[in-house]
């Protein structure tokens, strides 16, 4: 005879499927599309102002730093503004990849945390969505130099 | 005294009549398709406070006076009620400054249910000659404490739920009130969990406890979905309530389209962009209030089962690879009409 334990995990397995079959799919031919198209035009909008800045004499480095600091800033702006999350919704990974996405992540949970306090709401919820990313960011780069270090030994 | 005719049911002795409902919603609920039919719609989702718990708690104290007020009563014996937020803590504070005998209570979107069963059980064991119960819940404040800050710019997956702003509350009375309907059976669920891990697919969740209360019911009375004009899960929406359908065929009964889902009814899942409907304490106890008390007074339908379901997940148990454990809460309705 069956046991009570199989059973319920026969049952379980059953529902699951049932699960899968009453679930709608995000559709994700579409959402590609759309984070393609955005998250490409945020890319061309850097570029430009990459050109511009470049032609304004400014050097390589500090390009790529003015360019980040401008897309952030709007981002930042925009999530105050309440307009990042709609425009998010729409583009999807066409926003969040971009360093926007990242800037919304820290902006979202402080604007939303700063009603407990400066300390322990906005100081201690900001780096909610984010931290992870860069703990592990940081411990991904750490492990790179590692290995490069190695690779330079070595030749 | 009730008289226990199943595990899960049980008949009360004297009906108990409700008295009263009222209907506070926020502004998405209030452009909905029960738009019209709320008896306060807010605009503004802080309600002039200065955090989204707190105006949760206003909505719940200014809900409760609106019952008062349409009741005619200054006064009741105790007040029941429950939220989706930490400690209770809409409710709490809500009836802080209510000065009445007051149990707070946690059943997750099954609240309305569950609380009208205490109140239910309460007047009927005579604790009590009048009880108010209500549920509350509010989008922002539910986004926060269980997903993430609202200006997050992300995607919400196609089974996702939209929590409900509002609160609904009726007034729970043994004394008899001419054309109010009354409760006579307390059907209360048990904790099951099927495995759904998912938080974002909450009416898979919460069908099988629907479904197994709904089996229970059924199997105890001898009766067949039939005896009801209406049968309204809680906040099942799209997803759930089809496999609610699928668990009661495998099971034998057949559920037709006196079968309705709360989350469903409350917003219009294609141009309010809500994907599997609505979801949060507040679903189920609107759609009552503000939809079928009504239509319960009026005698357009003679005699209804309201069962509300929750997900009984935190956040803390959902990273921690927990699978979801969910419960339903039922109560009988009759027309008096």
């Amino acid at each position: 005879m069956e046991s009570q334990n199989s059973k319920d995990y026969r049952k379980k397995k059953e529902y699951e499927q049932m699960v899968k079959n009453a679930s709608p799919d995000s559709p994700i031919f579409t959402d590609c599309i759309k984070a393609f198209v955005s998250g490409g035009l945020i890319c061309v909008f850097g570029q430009i102002m990459r050109n511009y800045f470049t032609s304004m004499g400014l050097s390589q480095d500090d390009t790529g730093l003015a360019v980040s600091l401008i897309l952030i800033a709007i981002a930042v702006l925009l999530t105050g503004f309440g307009l990042f999350g709609k425009i998010g919704k729409f583009c999807g990974a066409g926003t969040v990849v971009p360093i926007t996405g990242f800037a919304n992540s820290v902006a979202s949970p402080a604007i939303e945390f700063k009603k407990e306090g400066w300390v322990f709401g906005l100081g201690a919820k900001m780096f909610q969505v984010a931290g992870p990313v860069i703990v592990y960011g940081t411990v991904t780069s750490f492990i790179v130099g590692i290995i490069y270090y190695i690779a330079g030994l070595v030749r | 005294m009730a008289v226990r005719i199943g595990r899960h049911t049980a008949v009360l002795d004297r009906p108990v009549y409700i008295a009263e409902a009222a209907s506070s919603a926020g502004k998405k609920e209030g452009e909905g398709p029960l738009g019209e039919m709320f008896d306060r719609v807010y605009q503004d989702s802080m309600l002039g406070e200065k955090s989204w718990e707190m105006a949760e708690s206003r909505l719940v104290k200014e809900n409760f006076d609106l019952l008062l007020k349409k009741s005619g009563h200054t006064a009741v014996d105790i007040c029941i009620a429950g939220d989706l937020l930490n400690q209770d803590s809409a409710a709490n504070f809500g009836y802080r400054d209510i000065k009445t005998p007051f149990i707070g209570i946690y059943g997750a979107c099954s609240t309305m249910g569950e609380a009208m069963g205490i109140g239910a059980a309460f007047i009927d064991g005579g604790f009590a000659e009048t009880a108010a119960a209500g549920a509350s819940s509010h989008f922002c404040a539910a986004e926060k404490q269980y997903r993430a800050p609202l200006g997050m710019g992300s995607q919400r997956p196609q089974t996702s739920t939209w929590t409900v702003t509002g609160d609904g509350a009726v007034l729970l009375s043994r004394a008899e009130k001419k054309g109010a309907p009354i409760i006579t059976e307390v059907l209360t669920g048990e904790i099951t969990d099927m495995g759904v891990k998912d938080p974002n697919n909450m009416g898979a969740a919460m069908a099988p406890a629907a479904a197994s209360l709904l089996t229970a019911y059924f199997k105890e009375t001898g009766r067949t979905p039939d005896y009801f004009d209406v049968i309204a899960t809680g906040d099942l929406g799209l997803v759930g309530k089809t496999l609610v359908i699928e668990l009661l065929a495998a099971e034998g009964y057949v559920l037709d389209d006196r079968y309705t889902d709360c989350g469903i009814e409350i917003y219009d899942s294609e141009s309010q962009d809500t994907h599997s409907g609505g979801s949060g304490c507040a679903c189920s106890a609107l759609v009552f209030t503000a939809k079928y008390y009504k239509m319960l007074c009026d005698g357009k339908i003679k005699r209804m089962l309201f069962m509300p379901t929750g997900a009984l997940m935190s956040p803390t148990t959902s990273q921690q690879g927990e699978s979801i454990p969910a419960i339903a809460h039922g109560v009988v309705i009759e027309s008096r009409c």
